[in-house]
C-alpha cells in the first residue's frame, strides 16, 4: 500500500495544489457533466467533508461507527440555533457546531470505545437511535420536532442587532462577512472549508498519530502488548471524526437553513459509510470520491423517469425502446437506492478497497502490461512449452 | 393492577415479535458466524408474502350491480366469491393463516437462496464486510419491495372471528375493563409456540443435536464425516422461516411498508446483544424482556416522571448492558467479549 508510507512535505504540497485546483475550477469542468450548479456542488463539497472525517476513523482504525449522521445532526441544529441568536453569519455557527458535536462525540465515544467490533457498530448505532427519537419526541423544543428547525422573521439575532443590521420584511440570508452563503459564494466557502479540512485529514494520515490508528487496525492486541494504551487514540479520532461531521452539518444548516430529524436517522449514517467504501476506506482520496460520486449519481438517476428515458432510446426501434424502459425504469427516479444497493453490494463483494483499489489493480494492469515486451520472450516460450 | 397486568400483555406480544427476528439472527450468528443486517428484511418480505396472498385472493372483475336500477354501476367482486359462493369469502376473510401456509416454503426457499448466492462467500471475511454487505442486500430487498408495492403501508386484516377484543380480565377476575385483541393474543401464542418449535427440534432430534454439535465445535464435527455445512445452510433457511412467520402475523397489527424490517432490525439487533449473542435462550429472554420495558415505559405515569424515555429505553438498557455485561444476560464466557 503506497499511502502507508510517510510521504514528503513536497508531494503533500503538490497534492494539496492539485487538488485545490480541482476543487476550485469545479464549476467549469463540471459543466459537460450537468453538475455545474451550486446546490448541487455544494453537496459534493459538504458530503466530501462528511466522508473525509468518517475515513478519519473507519478508515485508519477499521471501527465501523453506524451513528455519525447524529453528529451531523448535532451540528446542523447548533448552526440553526447560532443563525437565530446570534448571528446571520456563518463563522460563530461553524464554530459552535464543530464543538458542540466534537463534545457529544467525546461523550458517545467515551462510552461506545468501550467495546471493538460489532459490539461498536451498535453501540453507535443505539446511541443515533436515542438522539433520533429524542429530536422527534422530548426535545421537540429545542429541535422543533417534525417540522424541522427553521428561522424566523423575529428571532433575535443579538449580535446582528447589536452591528445595527435590522430585520427586514423577508428572511435574511445566511452569510459569511458579507459572502452570501449560498449559491456560487456558498459554493466557494465550503470548497475553501473543504481544502483546508482535507489539509488536516492529510497531515493525520501522514503523522505518528496516523500511523498508531493504522495500527490499531492492524492489530490492536499486538499494539497494546508493545506498551500503548490504544484507547485514547481511539477516542481522539472518534471526536475528530465527528466535528467534521458536526462541520458539514453546519454547512449543510448554511446553505439551507433549515435541521430536520432525519438527518439523524442511522439511514443517514448509512450513507456515509457507502460514500466512504465506495470510494475506498482508508485511502486519502477515495471517500471525496465517493461522496461526489454517489451525490453526482443520485442527481443524475433520481432526475429519470419514463419520459426522460424513452427520450433518451429514441433512437431504437419502438419495441426495443418500451423493452428496455421497462427494464430500467425500476432503477431510476424514485428507485435509484436500488442501483445504489446493487452497485454497493458488488462492490463489497468484488471490491472491497472501494474505487481507490479498483484503480490500483488497473494501473497495476497496465503497468505489467509495458513490461511485457521486455521479458516477453521468455514467457512466449513458456506457453508454447505448455501448449506442446 | 389492572394497568400493570394489562401492560405486560401488551409487552408480550411486541416482545414475541423481536424475540422471533433475535432468534433467527441468533441462530445465523452462531451456526454460521455471519452478522445478518438483511434479517429485518427478511421479516418485511414476511409480511409481503401475506399482502401478495391478499392481491392474489381477491383479484376481482367488475360486475353490473343489480341493486342499482337508476344507471349503470359496476362493483368489484373478486373471482373467489364470483365462483365459490361463501366458500369464497371465507377463503378470503383467512387470508394470514392461509399466507402462513404459503410463506413457509417461499421464505425457505429465499433464505437458502440467499445463504447459497452471497452469503456463504462472506464466512471467512470480516464482521464489518459482512454487515456492509447484508446492508447493501437490505437496501435492495426493501427497494425491491417498494418499487412494487408503493411506498404507503398495506394493511390486511385479520379474520373476522377474531377481529374484536378478548375480555381477558374477567378470565382471571381481574374487572371487565381489561380487555385485549384476540389477534394479539394470538400473536403472543404464536410466537411461544414457534419458539418451542425451534427449541425442541434442536434439543430433541438428532438432526439439531448435530447442529448444535456443530455451533460448539464445527471442525470436529466435520471430521467425523458431517455434511455441516449443508446443515447451517438449511439452518438459515429456517431462520428466514421464523423471520417470515413472524413478519405475516403481524400485518394485522401493524400495516406493513418497505422499511418496516429496518425499524425492527435495529430493534432486533439491541435485544440480541442484550440477551447475549450466540444464545439463543438469551435472545428469546431479552425480546420480552425489552418489549415489557418498552411497554411499561409509554404509560403516562412512567412518562410523567422521565419524559421520553418511551422512545429510548431499549437503546439504553443496551448500553448498560454492554458497559456492565458484555456478554449479555445469558452469553457464553467469551464470546464476542473484547
Amino acid at each position: 500500500m503506497s499511502n502507508t508510507q510517510i510521504a514528503t512535505p513536497r508531494q503533500d504540497l503538490i497534492y494539496m495544489v492539485v487538488l485545490s485546483a480541482v476543487v476550485l475550477t469545479m464549476p467549469l469542468w463540471l459543466q459537460p457533466f450537468g453538475a455545474a450548479y451550486p446546490d448541487l456542488m455544494q453537496k459534493f463539497m459538504i458530503f466530501g467533508i462528511f466522508a473525509v472525517g468518517y475515513n478519519i476513523l473507519f478508515g485508519l482504525t477499521g471501527y465501523l461507527s453506524f451513528g455519525h449522521a447524529a453528529f451531523l445532526g448535532v451540528g446542523s441544529y447548533t448552526a440553526v440555533w447560532s443563525f437565530k441568536l446570534l448571528s446571520m453569519n456563518v463563522l460563530p455557527a461553524i464554530i459552535f457546531a464543530v464543538v458542540l458535536s466534537g463534545l457529544f462525540a467525546w461523550l458517545i465515544g467515551f462510552v461506545s470505545l468501550r467495546r471493538s467490533g460489532i459490539y461498536f457498530s451498535i453501540l453507535t448505532l443505539a446511541f443515533a437511535q436515542m438522539s433520533y427519537n429524542l429530536a422527534y419526541s422530548v426535545l421537540t423544543p429545542i429541535t422543533n420536532g417534525e417540522t424541522g428547525l427553521q428561522l424566523a422573521q423575529a428571532d433575535p439575532r443579538v449580535l446582528d442587532r447589536m452591528a445595527g443590521i435590522e430585520a427586514t420584511s423577508g428572511l435574511p440570508m445566511t452569510n459569511l462577512f458579507g459572502l452570501e452563503g449560498t449559491g456560487y459564494t456558498g459554493f466557494y466557502i465550503c470548497a475553501v472549508i473543504l481544502i483546508v479540512s482535507f489539509f488536516i485529514a492529510l497531515r493525520i494520515f501522514h503523522s505518528p498519530f496516523g500511523m498508531k490508528l493504522r495500527a490499531i487496525k492492524s492489530n490492536q492486541t499486538r499494539m497494546s502488548y508493545t506498551g500503548y494504551n490504544t484507547r485514547p487514540y481511539l477516542l481522539t479520532a472518534f471526536i475528530i471524526s465527528g466535528m467534521y461531521a458536526g462541520l458539514a452539518g453546519a454547512l449543510l444548516a448554511m446553505t439551507d437553513p433549515l435541521a430536520g430529524a432525519e438527518r439523524m436517522q442511522w439511514t443517514a449514517s448509512g450513507e456515509v459509510v457507502l460514500m466512504t467504501i465506495f470510494g475506498g476506506a482508508g485511502t486519502l482520496i477515495g471517500p471525496l470520491l465517493g461522496a461526489g460520486l454517489i451525490k453526482y449519481l443520485e442527481n443524475i438517476f433520481s432526475a429519470f423517469n419514463d419520459t426522460v428515458l424513452h427520450n433518451a432510446f429514441s433512437f431504437l426501434p419502438d419495441w426495443l425502446n418500451n423493452i428496455l424502459t421497462a427494464i430500467i425504469s425500476p432503477f431510476v427516479g424514485e428507485g435509484w437506492h436500488l442501483l445504489l444497493g446493487i452497485v454497493f453490494m458488488l462492490l463489497v463483494i468484488f471490491l472491497p478497497g472501494g474505487l481507490m483499489e479498483g484503480y490500483g489493480k488497473i494501473s497495476r494492469m497496465i503497468r505489467e502490461r509495458r513490461q511485457k515486451p521486455a521479458n516477453g520472450a521468455s514467457s512466449d516460450k513458456q506457453h508454447s512449452t505448455e501448449e506442446a | 393492577m389492572d394497568a400493570i397486568f394489562l401492560q405486560i400483555l401488551n409487552g408480550l406480544d411486541k416482545g414475541g415479535a423481536y424475540a422471533l427476528i433475535a432468534l433467527g439472527l441468533t441462530l445465523v450468528f452462531g451456526t454460521l458466524g455471519v452478522v445478518n443486517f438483511a434479517h429485518g428484511a427478511i421479516f418485511m418480505i414476511g409480511a409481503f408474502c401475506a399482502v401478495t396472498m391478499e392481491k392474489i385472493l381477491t383479484l376481482s372483475v367488475k360486475v353490473k350491480d343489480t341493486s342499482v336500477t337508476f344507471f349503470d354501476a359496476y362493483k368489484e367482486t373478486p373471482y373467489l366469491e364470483l365462483w365459490f359462493g361463501k366458500t369464497g369469502s371465507a377463503i378470503i376473510d383467512w387470508v394470514v393463516p392461509i399466507s402462513i401456509v404459503v410463506s413457509i416454503p417461499v421464505m425457505l426457499g429465499l433464505g437458502i437462496l440467499m445463504e447459497r448466492s452471497l452469503i456463504r462467500f462472506f464466512y471467512k471475511r470480516s464482521h464489518a464486510e459482512q454487515i456492509l454487505v447484508t446492508f447493501g442486500l437490505a437496501i435492495v430487498l426493501q427497494e425491491l419491495v417498494k418499487s412494487f408495492f408503493g411506498a404507503n403501508p398495506i394493511p390486511v386484516s385479520a379474520p373476522d372471528i377474531v377481529a374484536g377484543s378478548a375480555a381477558i380480565g374477567s378470565w382471571i377476575g381481574l374487572g371487565d375493563a381489561v380487555v385485549y385483541p384476540w389477534w394479539r393474543l394470538i400473536y403472543l401464542l404464536f410466537s411461544v409456540v414457534i419458539i418451542s418449535a425451534v427449541f425442541s427440534f434442536l434439543n430433541f432430534t438428532t438432526w439439531g443435536m448435530v447442529v448444535r454439535a456443530g455451533m460448539a465445535d464445527r471442525a470436529t464435527v466435520e471430521l467425523l464425516g458431517i455434511d455441516i455445512e449443508r446443515r447451517f445452510t438449511i439452518v438459515f433457511g429456517l431462520a428466514a422461516v421464523v423471520a417470515g412467520l413472524a413478519g405475516v402475523m403481524y400485518t394485522p397489527v401493524l400495516p406493513p411498508d418497505y422499511h418496516q424490517g429496518m425499524d425492527f432490525l435495529v430493534l432486533s439487533f439491541v435485544v440480541v446483544v442484550v440477551g447475549g449473542m450466540g444464545s439463543l435462550r438469551g435472545a428469546v429472554a431479552a425480546g420480552f424482556l425489552l418489549g415489557i420495558l418498552q411497554s411499561f415505559s409509554s404509560m403516562t405515569e412512567v412518562k410523567s416522571i422521565i419524559p421520553g424515555i418511551d422512545q429510548i429505553i431499549i437503546y439504553l438498557v443496551a448500553v448498560i448492558i454492554l458497559l456492565t455485561r458484555p456478554r449479555g444476560l445469558m452469553g457464553r464466557r467469551g464470546v464476542m467479549e473484547s
